[in-house]
């Protein structure tokens, strides 16, 4: 399997008049064709700003400071804005998570969608129109052929975001970020949704990297998943690994604070005290510390390396260093990683 | 659950709004957001209503506590019913039933003080003025976490997570017995949705509250609930205890969306996903019969003449579904 994406030690900040706020610090990861990559984290953890960053659509007054994002063996973190829209919706598609703002209302979804595949594919009208309506099939809505005359408020929620994975899709893109996809949307239309984003994965190959905040969909779609808390990435590793043996406390504590609705026992909810850090003045050490019932001295000082659990595990945590404490669940004395 | 007396009973409310008519159509265009909706809740008890966007959850909770007149029906809160009092007569009411909002940002005025925002209710309410009144505002600030010096502050120095807390703070202030929470908690962080849903729960136990917790996500109802309705257009489809509706949905329409639901755990085999076909119905002069047969497997053609009404099928279970028996083998 090849490498996708690889994203190296990227920093990105908004430098506004109350000063730099550190959005995204040092993160690397990387992920492999045909995969499904989760990034869960709370709002303002960076993870949206990670999926902009990769497509070069970060703005004024923010600026990726460094590192790169190697994307299919090239870098284009330090490309134009120019041969970056040549890249934008035909290599890597992006689909958001509001899809009535998304969508220009003005126009027709058949205008929106052969506007796209014209200026990538260098097709004629017709061709272009015959492009959309075989997406728009392939995304499940029915009778394509009329309803790509019709505007965005004449569709659902449901079908819109359809819709724009639909133009998100028109030109065969290697990689889909689908930013927060299915949180403007209903349960029984959210699962129609991750069913489509499967389905591409599996049937085209196509890579997805799926920024939510819902454990619950993490788990039903990805097979890799990355955490994020305060601009740094805390654990990565498979859904699996992270799930069962989750070996950093942010990690656990979000396990704990979501209710499991199917099992019986109904034990008080386990939240996470305080609240999420301020990224203009992020604490010195673990962004995490100030919230961590484990913290030591070094993790105020000091941000942990990378630790290695397993192949593809690792965690961001002083705790499995082998001079830490023993605490339950941690697999202390485990290897810096890299 | 017969010895306890219901706190609030509803009995087919109704709330229809008017909208656009074209100009020579005889009848009104109405759309029929809370359309015949009946069901108790007992006082310390947390009712649960569950359902997807537009099914009328919202607007059948800003009726109850009269934010809309409602269309028809009766609303009676301990043995009173307050659907059809004025305004005046509505006021030693609204002191008993409070709201707590789903948008944090968009229910605090950024103009007024915390104490301004908390100390508002006490003012109509209540006597309590001066010295007095500050240490109750104190006072309750810090029963929901935050602190004493958080008074004089406004609301955009405060997180979502916060400013949600003040939110429970100015609900509490005139000692309600009932609080209505509108999706209290969507608008939050996951690990500050626990915090905030522990918080209720204290505060149930200590004040002796009683909930009806309106959400669309389902895992936390399930968990905050003693007892689940589930609504789709406007009508209630079942209502019956938060184990019983998870272990043994009975309606079509419950069933679809339990089983979209998905779990938090990788390993987890799931049952066979019900995925539901067909569009939603519109609300808008809907005609008789089951909102949900357009998208029902097990549609028949009584289903569209004749609207469903909610049934007891099993003890404190109830299910408005014509062939609710057939479907379940029961």
């Amino acid at each position: 399997m090849s490498k996708i994406l690889e994203i190296k030690d990227l920093n990105t900040s908004f430098f506004t008049h109350m000063g730099e706020v550190k959005a995204v610090r040092g993160n690397s990861f990387s992920m492999e064709k045909g995969d499904i990559l989760g990034i869960v984290g709370e709002s303002g953890s960076g993870k949206s700003v990670t999926a902009l960053s990769i497509m070069g659509l970060i703005e004024h007054p923010g600026r990726i400071k460094s590192g790169q994002v190697i994307f299919n063996g090239e870098v284009i973190s330090n490309k134009s804005n120019k041969e970056m829209s040549n890249i934008r919706g035909s290599e890597i598609s992006m689909i958001f998570q509001d899809p009535m703002t998304s969508l220009n209302p003005v126009y027709t979804i058949e205008n929106l969608m052969t506007e796209v595949i014209i200026r990538h594919q260098k097709v004629s009208k017709s061709e272009a129109k015959r492009i959309a309506i075989e997406k728009l099939r392939m995304v499940g809505i029915p009778e394509p052929e009329k309803r790509i005359s019709s505007y965005p408020h004449e569709f659902s929620g449901g079908m819109r975001q359809r819709a724009m994975i639909a133009t998100a899709l028109s030109c065969n893109p290697k990689l889909l970020i689908a930013d927060e996809p299915t949180t403007a949307l209903d349960v029984t239309i959210q699962a129609q949704i991750l069913e489509i984003l499967r389905r591409l994965a599996n049937d085209l190959d196509t890579s997805i990297i799926i920024i939510t905040h819902d454990l619950g969909v993490i788990a039903e779609t990805c097979q890799n998943l990355i955490v994020m808390y305060g601009g740094m990435i805390m654990e990565q590793g498979t859904v699996d690994e992270i799930f069962h043996s989750p070996q950093h406390p942010y990690t656990l504590g979000l396990m704990n604070s979501i209710p499991k609705v199917h099992k019986k026992d109904k034990s008080r909810l386990l939240p996470i005290p305080g609240s999420p850090p301020d990224l203009m003045n992020p604490p010195k050490g673990c962004p995490f510390c100030p919230r961590c019932k484990y913290a030591m001295e070094i993790c105020k000082e000091q941000m942990a390396p990378r630790y290695r659990i397993g192949n593809t595990h690792t965690s961001a945590c002083w705790l499995l260093d082998a001079q830490a404490p023993d605490v339950e669940g941690f697999k202390k004395g485990c290897d810096i990683d890299g | 659950m017969a010895e306890k007396t219901p706190l609030l009973v509803v009995n087919n409310l109704k709330k229809y709004f008017q909208i656009k008519t074209p100009m020579f159509q005889k009848e009104k265009n109405l759309l029929k957001a809370v359309d015949d909706v009946s069901f108790y809740i007992d006082k310390g008890e947390t009712f649960g209503l569950v359902g997807e966007s537009g099914c009328g959850k919202s607007t059948l909770g800003r009726t109850i506590i009269r934010l809309y007149e409602p269309s028809g029906g009766e609303i009676i809160y301990d043995g009173v019913n307050i659907a059809e009092m004025t305004e005046k007569e509505l006021l030693p009411y609204r002191k008993k039933i409070q709201m707590i909002f789903q948008d944090p940002y968009a229910s605090l005025n950024t103009r007024m003080t915390i104490a301004e925002i908390i100390g508002e209710g006490l003012d109509i309410h209540t006597n309590i003025t001066g010295s007095a009144r500050l240490e109750r505002i104190q006072d309750l600030l810090t029963r929901v976490g935050l602190k004493k010096e958080h008074a004089n502050r406004y609301p955009h120095e405060f997180s979502g997570g916060q400013r949600q807390r003040i939110g429970i703070a100015r609900a509490l202030a005139i000692e309600p017995e009932l609080i209505i929470c509108d999706e209290p908690i969507s608008a939050l962080d996951v690990s500050i949705q626990a915090q905030v849903v522990n918080m209720l729960e204290d505060l149930q136990d200590e004040l002796d509250l009683t909930y009806l917790f309106i959400a669309h996500d389902l895992s936390m109802v399930k968990h905050i609930s003693d007892r689940i309705g589930v609504m789709y257009l406007g009508h209630l489809m079942e209502v019956t205890t938060s184990d019983m509706l998870y272990e043994t949905p009975l309606h079509p329409y419950t069933k679809a969306l339990l089983s979209s639901i998905p779990i938090p755990d990788p390993r987890a085999s799931r049952s066979e996903r019900i995925v539901l076909q067909g569009d939603v119905k519109s609300p808008i002069n809907p005609k008789e019969g089951c909102r949900f047969s357009s998208r029902c497997v097990y549609k028949q053609e009584l289903c569209d003449q004749v609207t469903p009404v909610l049934v007891e099928i099993q003890p404190s279970h109830f299910t408005a579904c014509h062939f609710v028996k057939e479907i379940n083998n029961l």
